[in-house]
């Protein structure tokens, strides 16, 4: 039933609906704020149950794309078309579960503009979910570009001191990766006479073109994800966003640069994957070791997660790299629980960042006797962060660690070594703020969790432990896509072996 | 034919009645003087939409009428009704400000029409001859416009130093159409094209040099790098809804002239002249992106924005295939529709004494005028270029073209040039809702300003949901041109 309503455009468009009715509240500023959280508290709530039922109805046998929506749009080369299979699936379900999140962790926390705040978020949730929806190569651009727009004013206008420098950053550098993939796409275009995502992928690229494009990809996906040396942006635009806006750029934003390399780069460009896969291994590792080592030196919370956030997308990128089925998966896996994890980190630090408003590690301690609640909803968040097992992030790791071992021991055993380093910077932060006696005497008065942040960290904590005892559901969803994905990668490779051959 | 018979006339209906009514406009003027001046306005508004309408009812197809000087072809129409849309809105958006400005002289809108017959006629030369007249009307009529406020020292700074600059570059188009005339012993575009399509003919240098200055008067009305010095102070000087009105009209008419000239007479020397476009278009992206980031007034941060996108137009033109003569048609539609957005917007910004043209008055417009600083930022956005905004698919269709003629050097470029660029755009959003905010600007906006802002405005914003009428009228206008 649900396969013939056109139930992904529902899901990417009607965040839009949502501000349609909040631009049109009128009255008293405090009316209009409380309406302008409520409705987008509601917009987002339909759209998770909406996410959950394409999810409940998602077929898991086949790695087709499902539920396809196709219009013409532009022309016939250029259309309309939508569609979900097993990569795209969960990242859908990962947005629609984090914005209503973000919704409620804003409730109090932004006092000025909430119409225009909740407004911006909305947007943002159409434009991430259309990201993961769209099989056309330009829809995917529109989205994927038009998510600058919102972010950058949601960090420039809500952000901390330095935002008018953060915001920048992060909007220059975006946009100088993704103009690169503009030129790389309208190459394909202009070949293939059509923009069509399953088409291109049918389309075999000569050899020496699939380097330049890839490089091309490269330069948009690794400025997103990011990879270690254009990280530089993340940082800073962690630390000066709203707390909300640094879970959707952890938990959402960053995942586009890997969902790319698996929509895009791998399986249209495969002999220029497998030319440049040392290259990733190579900034991965360097990404992997060295900002955990960063992370370590930080006296800025948030400044520590991003750096922590960089290294575990080093992961995310070997792993997709290894080309293994355990590897693609544990990077699919690591992506979704950072997603939970790194958005429930922020939201931790924006939890005490509401009552103290100061972000340094050292102007904490203690914490623990006098909001226990708290204590343990970062504990769960911070192991899971470290990959104990039990959480999610364990089964993200350990299966990429598994994938690579089988490819390259070196980058193995490198790898390995974050997953001690993120332990040593994990637990140092963890043991700063939490432990220990209460030394300053404004951490006296801290109150504990409120209902309103129960309700916020209780669905994530349930998700992380339940993924990480039983991730069968997840993995389930990939599994089909993903050796379909390993399957036309490796026929592509063999193809003009055999015909050399001949 | 007989070479005394009146020629057809019917072709060329819009251009013979624009001229009719430019004159009873001015009898009009002329006898009920300055008090006349608003009706004559809406006049030449009227006049202008019946132009359009004529226009549109046209002959499809190709005709030539006037012994082969003037064509009336698909590109010509679509062209021409841009021009006629920005002349329009232009006269719209100058109506509050000659109120205030104590600018109410009855010359103005007659000037305006004078000026769009000129760009009517060159956008249908189809001879040098044709072209020089149609350049030289619109170029004397706006020389006079832009020294409109003859009291002010500005203006008529602005206005000279466009006459001398404008003669200068209107003698080196003439001075290469006589060499062109010289060595292929014709005028006429049909006759160019034969003569330099003959095999050899491509070596004489004569033509090239003459083609050469042509490319340089031609680039030198388009605004294009190194032609641009006279831009910014125009723009700066002039009173600002004329510098709307040459943001626009000229801008489309003379790019218009450009595509005709080099891919009608001089296709066949389209290995000579690509090379100086992708030279010039390079230089315009770039200067245009990187000299604007410094500029404070906002009329001369915008003369920088134009000409980094006549850089991106010429894209269009290097490519030479009609794909990029489609791009380049696109890419100018949406530029009408930004601009005059951006334009309206700026005369808005009046306060107490008059208006104000300091970027950073700018400052918290997102407080003082929601509505005003949400439809600047679609403007902005649009024309950085970022998607889903129009201003993005200008762009993909020109780097579309430049893609399939393999200029891989001219698009990287120009995506770079776009990035830079989007910093100065961006700023101004910055501006607007990242800043503390000034006094606000006189209240209420005129109505006939909030029109247009709310119409461009939604055109920008929600082109992506509909954009194949404009490609198709596009390409069909392109189609006429490089067959």
């Amino acid at each position: 039933m649900l396969s013939e309503w056109p139930i992904l455009s529902l899901i990417v468009f009607l965040p839009l609906v949502g501000v349609g009715f909040i631009l049109v509240t009128r009255g008293e500023a405090a009316v209009v704020a409380r309406n302008a959280r409520y409705l987008a508290l509601w917009t987002s709530a339909i759209n998770l149950v909406l996410a959950l039922l394409l999810w409940g109805s998602f077929d898991t046998g086949t790695a087709d794309f499902q539920f396809v929506e196709r219009a013409p749009w532009i022309d016939d080369s250029i259309a309309y078309h939508m569609g979900v299979d097993g990569i795209s699936l969960l990242f859908v379900v990962l947005t629609a579960f984090l914005t209503p999140l973000c919704v409620l962790a804003s409730w109090d926390a932004i006092q000025e503009r909430v119409k225009e705040y909740m407004i911006a978020f909305l947007v943002m949730e159409t434009t991430m979910i259309g990201v993961f929806c769209a099989l056309d190569f330009v829809v995917f651009y529109l989205f994927f570009e038009a998510g600058l727009i919102p972010m950058f004013l949601i960090i420039g206008i809500w952000g901390g001191p330095r935002r008018i420098y953060a915001t920048f950053k992060f909007f220059l550098y975006t946009l100088l990766g993704s103009v690169l993939l503009l030129l790389a796409l309208i190459y394909m275009y202009d070949a293939v006479g059509t923009t069509d995502v399953p088409t291109l992928m049918r389309h075999g690229f000569d050899a020496g073109v699939q380097n330049w494009l890839w490089l091309a990809f490269l330069a948009s996906f690794a400025v997103k994800l990011p990879m270690w040396p254009v990280h530089t942006w993340l940082p800073d635009a962690h630390v000066e966003a709203p707390t909300a806006g640094s879970v959707i750029l952890a938990g959402v934003l960053l995942k586009m640069g890997g969902y790319g390399f698996l929509r895009f780069s791998i399986p249209m460009l495969p002999d220029a994957t497998a030319y440049f896969t040392p290259l990733i291994f190579g900034l991965s590792v360097v990404a992997v070791v060295y900002t955990s080592l960063v992370a370590l030196m930080q006296e800025d919370m948030k400044k520590l997660i991003a750096y922590s956030s960089v290294a575990h997308m080093g992961f995310v990128t070997i792993g997709l790299f290894t080309l293994t089925p355990q590897g693609i998966e544990g990077g699919i896996m690591q992506m979704f629980s950072h997603g939970l994890v790194s958005a429930a980190l922020f939201l931790c630090v924006g939890v005490v960042y509401d009552r103290m408003h100061t972000r340094l590690i050292a102007d904490y301690g203690g914490l623990v006797n006098r909001m226990p609640a708290y204590a343990f909803a970062f504990l769960v968040f911070s192991l899971a962060n470290v990959g104990m097992p039990g959480t999610s992030g364990f089964v993200g790791e350990f299966l990429v660690l598994v994938g690579v071992f089988q490819v390259n021991t070196w980058v193995a055993v490198l790898a390995t070594t974050g997953v001690v380093l993120s332990a040593a910077y994990a637990l140092w932060l963890y043991r700063k703020v939490v432990f220990g006696v209460i030394t300053r005497t404004e951490l006296r008065g801290m109150l504990d969790m409120n209902r309103r942040e129960m309700a916020v960290f209780a669905p994530l904590i349930a998700t992380v432990i339940f993924f990480g005892f039983y991730p069968k559901p997840l993995l389930d969803v990939m599994h089909a896509s993903v050796a379909n994905l390993i399957a036309q990668h490796q026929a592509a490779l063999v193809a003009p072996a055999t015909m050399a051959e001949r | 034919m007989d070479p005394h018979a009146l020629p057809a006339l019917l072709p060329a209906l819009p251009e013979l009645w624009l001229c009719g009514a430019a004159l009873a406009l001015l009898m009009i003027g002329v006898f009920g003087g300055d008090r006349s001046t608003r009706p004559l306005c809406y006049l030449a508004i009227a006049a202008l939409l019946v132009t359009f309408v004529l226009l549109l009812l046209g002959p499809e197809g190709r005709t030539v009428t006037f012994s082969g000087m003037f064509v009336v072809d698909p590109f010509g129409v679509f062209t021409k009704g841009l021009v006629l849309i920005g002349a329009m809105l232009a006269i719209v958006l100058s109506l509050g400000y000659i109120r205030h400005e104590g600018m109410e002289r009855f010359e103005f809108p007659v000037l305006i029409v004078l000026a769009t017959v000129g760009m009517l006629l060159m956008i249908s030369a189809n001879d040098l001859i044709a072209l020089y007249l149609g350049l030289e009307m619109q170029s004397l009529a706006l020389y006079v416009i832009a020294a409109f406020r003859r009291d002010s020292l500005r203006s008529t700074e602005a206005g000279l130093k466009y006459f001398v600059l404008g003669a200068l570059a209107s003698g080196m188009l003439l001075y290469g159409a006589s060499l062109v005339y010289g060595f292929t012993g014709t005028t006429s575009f049909e006759d160019i094209a034969r003569a330099v399509s003959v095999p050899g003919a491509t070596d004489a240098l004569g033509t090239l040099v003459g083609l050469v200055f042509i490319l340089a008067g031609l680039a030198f009305k388009v605004s294009a790098v190194p032609f641009h010095m006279w831009t910014p102070d125009v723009y700066e000087g002039a009173p600002t809804p004329v510098t709307a009105l040459f943001a626009v009209a000229p801008k489309v008419a003379a790019i218009g002239l450009f595509l005709r000239v080099m891919l009608e007479p001089f296709a066949a020397l389209a290995g000579d002249w690509q090379q100086v476009i992708v030279v010039i278009s390079i230089a315009s992206m770039v200067l245009g992106a990187l000299a604007a980031i410094r500029q404070t007034s906002i009329k001369r941060l915008m003369a920088y924005s134009s000409i980094g996108h006549m850089g991106y137009a010429l894209i269009g033109l290097a490519a030479g295939s009609a794909e990029g003569v489609r791009g380049v048609l696109i890419y100018l539609a949406i530029y009408v529709v930004m601009n005059v957005g951006t334009f309206a917007v700026i005369l808005c910004m009046r306060r107490g004494q008059g208006m104000v043209e300091d970027i950073t008055e700018l400052a918290g417009l997102s407080r003082t005028h929601p509505m005003l600083a949400l439809a600047m930022t679609v403007f902005m956005f649009s024309l950085a270029g970022v998607p889903p905004l129009a201003g993005f698919f200008g762009k993909l269709y020109v780097f579309m073209a430049a893609i399939h003629a393999e200029l891989y050097g001219l698009a990287v470029v120009g995506v770079v040039a776009s990035v830079v660029g989007a910093y100065y755009y961006v700023r101004i959003v910055k501006l607007m809702y990242f800043d503390a905010p000034t006094d606000a600007f006189e209240r209420p906006i005129r109505g006939e300003m909030a029109a247009v802002l709310v119409a461009t405005g939604v055109l920008t914003a929600l082109f992506f949901v509909y954009p194949a009428p404009l490609l198709a009228g596009a390409a069909t206008a392109a189609a006429a041109l490089v067959p």
